[in-house]
């Protein structure tokens, strides 16, 4: 896998001709459409609702009411109309998810680079810092955070996302780096004189991009599935701002018998978390396959930091 | 009545690219005890003839209807798979080229060559694993009995092929075939081997096939020489005739391309050209673009195999006009790109 | 080969020690503490002396050898909401998750491996494909979800199986050993269900690609050339080398199955180690959370060198 030298002189990666690769792949273009779609009912669906996010309606006829033509997902115990939420929810749950990736990715990478990069002792010592860091399951440190902190606002809450969301990723990064610094062209850089971190972000790191990317789109299907999880639990986005998750807590109250009842407040926003989720995994496989799968073998689905 | 016999042998694939055909129109026999070299580039279909006779082509690859692979009587073509994994490893059985990756790594190698015995139900575990540690010291490797419990990654390369000899032999069959059983090996190593097949042999009495494009191999081990070419047989001939006499201009291009010692001042010759891919040959002869006789018959009519002498056939229209052998000219594809083959 | 193990073992220490710390200061720099919350009667005074009385007044590293010294000594600290030591409680919970965790990974680990040759074998065929669908559809299944739309379907809408906790609270100490057993045994199958859909899609999905990379080896051609049938080619050599990769993913799916096991927890009531950190969580059971994330996480590590002895046990190859 020897770069031409014009490959040499510019490290392309190889992003832009996968591109097109992708969209001729059949469940790619399922993933993308499905994607696309959350994109815009997130972002104008809620507009086209009679009702506000957070409205509550008529408290007494309207409270826990089934599936029905004004409301076609129901009512919660709070006499809020459940599509609604579920709108409004998709942007929470979307943006909160992006933006946490994002941060992972970036602490992920940054980690894995130098790690790979320097080597030796200090890769030693971070690797086994990233052990520890990994053999903490995801949920409890975030339970335990999450308990005592009284109020957390929406951007804590992705801090902490992001924060815990980066080991899988540097891992996958410090293998990409340090068998790409082994190839010749890092060595013919070396040799004209270029100084490390201007090796690190022009050749390496367009290279041992494509796994981070693959990585980041499973971890945004992760993150929604995760995020709901904890409001599930009472600890993620707090009320009333509604996220998928959050639409359980409140409508649920306590009790299992209770919400056998409301089964529609589980089920709708639960469908449309599963149907991110999926498009997500969909898109992650499909990247996979198209961004050249001999680099990506090391980026199966266990690394991406499921919980 | 010679022990494997085959007739117009073609094995297709069907490529998203098109029809492969790898092996297309193959005749030929091996008698019992015969040694027989099988040579030819990459890419003239000679590994791909090996897997048929022994029915390991995978889909999208399939043997064609029409095909013969008579072998003691049986057609190899036609019967069931049952029946064929009973003469697999037992009476025909093969080496396979790269001895790295040929042995399964999680598996003592004294296990892997009484799983032969055991699979052939000619055994006991007690005795198919003395009959392997029997087989590792006649092929020569050191202390069979304590070596039987290694692993792969824990022989070198030369043993390692010992081992995938000792499987293809421990059930006596009779015939195996070796496709580039020394190429992937050192030189040294090499001989090795080539002596080993040769002294087993003689001492057992098996047939070999063997298959190879090192000229220089087939020269010490082998009686009779077929040379492919395209898919095709392009000439056949006992092997002093063939290195003596070779009639077929691609046989003598790769005589002449084998470096020899004591030419060391002159080019080496190369035949300019590549092999065509096997999903488009050419019309008339395959080789005709790149041979230095070629004539405009040559392109339009393809030869069949004209008989040379006793045993000796040649897929040349020289044969029908040997007059032509005078007119030597740059072959075409030379002057398509400009290459030019340096001839001693 | 036992040199191996010390090794490892000592590595185990180091991550424990490695994980310890960062649990214990991440929890502590959380903003917030047990005795921050609102209540009517509480005055900031009142807050400063219990701070001071279970030592949340001093600096970080003091707290931390305190909180280690005590934990050699079996002392977890005080759960106010269980009015327990923590370590009672974890001594009942944590034989509890280890058995949904234990049964559950053994069944999704048959479950996915066995499927996933059977795709990898039948490649592109039908069954390979809606059973990808499938598994992909449970594999993006959130946890908690998916054990609540089991909870539904199966202990309500069409109630054949009970809806929670371990035992039959009521009726359990009047049952013969054997109703006893059949109850305890009813009661684990939803939970354990539940946890397996979603760990073994993504067993299986590994176990397709590990067989697809392995299938085309020269080895196998070997094998087939030996004349073996192709049910023994294709386990006992297919498999039993692309089960190494397997092994190690065993340790990377740790984690995330404890994870899993805490909603599923929640979700029926199974009282172990996850519940208590769900309930905790209102309770604001400071010490309680802590002492999981560590037993937690040791639980990974321990699992994580099993699986590495495991590993040794099958590959020759890593045994020098």
């Amino acid at each position: 896998m020897l770069p031409s030298i014009r490959g040499f002189v510019s490290s392309e990666s190889n992003v832009a001709p996968a591109f097109g690769r992708l969209v001729r792949h059949p469940s790619a273009r399922w993933g993308l459409g499905v994607i696309a779609l959350l994109v815009l009912a997130a972002s104008i669906g809620p507009f086209f609702s009679s009702y506000s996010c957070v409205e509550q309606l008529d408290i007494v006829n309207l409270k826990n009411a089934p599936p029905s033509w004004p409301h076609p997902f129901g009512t919660d115990q709070y006499s809020r109309d459940v599509l609604t939420r579920v709108l409004c929810g998709a942007r929470v749950s979307l943006a909160v998810a992006t933006l946490a990736v994002l941060l992972s990715m970036t602490l992920g990478t940054a980690y894995g680079l130098i790690a790979g990069f320097v080597g030796g002792r200090l890769d030693n010592a971070m690797m086994r810092i990233l052990d520890g860091c990994l053999s903490i399951p995801r949920v409890l440190l975030l339970i335990a955070v999450l308990t005592l902190w009284e109020r957390v606002p929406i951007g804590g809450l992705i801090v902490l996302l992001g924060a815990t969301g980066w080991f899988g990723v540097s891992r996958l990064v410090r293998a990409e780096t340090i068998s790409a610094k082994q190839l010749d062209y890092v060595a013919a850089a070396r040799a004209i004189g270029a100084s490390d971190t201007r090796i690190l972000w022009r050749h390496l790191l367009p290279n041992v991009i494509s796994p981070v990317i693959v990585a980041a789109t499973l971890a945004v299907g992760n993150v929604i599935a995760l995020e709901a999880g904890l409001s599930y639990l009472g600890i993620g986005a707090r009320a009333p701002t509604a996220s998928w998750g959050s639409i359980f807590f409140d409508g649920v109250e306590s009790g299992v018998a209770f919400f056998a009842g409301n089964w529609w407040v589980v089920l709708f926003p639960g469908i449309a978390i599963v149907v991110t989720v999926l498009a997500f995994n969909v898109l992650g496989d499909a990247l996979r396959d198209v961004l050249d799968p001999r680099q990506l073998h090391l980026a199966q689905p266990w690394t991406d930091d499921k919980k | 009545m010679s022990l494997l016999s085959v007739h117009d042998l073609r094995t297709y694939f069907y490529t998203d690219n098109g029809l492969a055909r790898a092996v297309d129109g193959v005749s030929f026999e091996i008698g019992a005890g015969e040694t027989v070299g099988l040579v030819g580039e990459s890419g003239c279909g000679k590994s791909v003839t090996a897997l048929s006779l022994l029915r390991l082509v995978r889909p999208p690859g399939r043997i064609e209807p029409g095909s013969q692979i008579i072998f003691d009587g049986t057609d190899l073509a036609t019967i069931d798979e049952k029946s064929m994994r009973a003469l697999r490893g037992a009476r025909i059985s093969m080496v396979f080229q790269e001895p790295m990756t040929a042995l399964n790594p999680v598996f003592t190698i004294g296990d892997q060559v009484a799983e032969v015995v055991r699979v052939h139900h000619a055994g006991s575990k007690r005795e198919a694993w003395d009959r392997a540690v029997q087989m590792l010291e006649t092929v020569g490797i050191p202390s069979p009995a304590q070596r039987a419990h290694e692993y792969p990654h824990q022989l070198s390369g030369g043993m390692r092929q010992r081992v995938v000899i000792a499987m293809a032999l421990v059930m006596s069959p009779a015939l195996v075939i070796a496709d580039e059983p020394t190429t992937a090996l050192d030189v040294t190593i090499q001989a090795q081997i080539l002596e080993l097949l040769r002294e087993l042999q003689q001492r057992l009495g098996t047939s070999i096939l063997l298959i190879t494009h090192d000229l220089g191999v087939v020269a010490e081990t082998v009686s009779r020489v077929i040379v492919m070419y395209g898919g095709e047989i392009v000439e056949e001939a006992p092997v002093r005739e063939l290195f003596a006499q070779a009639h077929h201009p691609y046989t003598e291009g790769l005589l002449n391309a084998m470096p020899q010692v004591g030419h060391e001042r002159e080019r080496l010759a190369t035949i300019p050209g590549t092999v065509p891919p096997p999903t488009s040959w050419p019309k008339g002869c395959r080789f005709h673009d790149r041979c230095p006789y070629a004539w405009d018959r040559c392109a339009a009519e393809h030869p069949p195999l004209y008989q040379i002498g006793t045993g000796h056939t040649s897929r040349c229209h020289l044969a029908d006009e040997p007059q032509r052998r005078a007119e030597k000219h740059e072959p075409l594809v030379a002057t398509l790109t400009g290459e030019r083959s340096a001839s001693r | 080969m036992r040199r191996l193990f010390v090794a490892r073992l000592a590595q185990s220490l180091i991550v424990v020690l490695i994980v310890t710390t960062i649990s214990f200061f991440v929890i502590r720099s959380a903003p917030g503490d047990p005795f921050s919350y609102d209540a009517p009667n509480v005055t900031p005074a009142i807050r400063e002396h219990w701070r001071a009385q279970f030592g949340y007044d001093r600096p970080l590293p003091e707290q931390f050898a305190r909180y280690v010294t005590s934990a050699a000594h079996g002392q977890l600290g005080y759960s106010f909401q269980l009015h327990e030591d923590v370590s009672t409680a974890l001594a009942q919970a944590i034989p509890r998750t280890l058995l949904l965790t234990g049964v559950s990974l053994g069944l999704s680990f048959i479950l996915g491996l066995v499927i996933g040759v059977a795709q990898a074998v039948r490649r592109g065929r039908w069954f390979d494909r809606l059973s990808s669908g499938v598994l992909m559809l449970l594999y993006s299944l959130p946890d908690f979800w998916g054990a609540l739309m089991v909870l539904l379907v199966f202990a309500y809408w069409w109630p054949i199986l009970p809806a929670g906790n371990i035992v039959d609270q009521v009726l359990h100490d009047y049952m013969s050993p054997w109703q006893a057993f059949i109850d305890r045994v009813r009661h684990l199958v939803l939970p354990v269900a539940s946890l397996t859909l979603l760990t073994m899609a993504g067993i299986s999905r590994y176990q397709r690609a590990a067989m697809l990379e392995v299938l085309p080896s020269d080895f196998i051609r070997t094998a087939r050339a030996k004349g073996l049938p192709e049910r023994q080619i294709i386990w006992r050599h297919a498999f039993r080398t692309a089960l190494t990769p397997m092994v190690t993913m065993l340790g990377l799916l740790l984690p995330a199955l404890l994870g899993g096991a805490l909603f599923v927890e929640k979700v029926f009531s199974w009282p172990g180690m996850g519940w208590l950190a769900a309930n905790a969580i209102a309770a604001r059971d400071y010490d309680l959370v802590t002492a999981i994330v560590i037993v937690g996480s040791i639980m990974v590590v321990i699992g994580n060198v099993l699986a590495d002895l495991l590993h040794v046990a099958i590959d020759p190859r890593i045994r020098e």
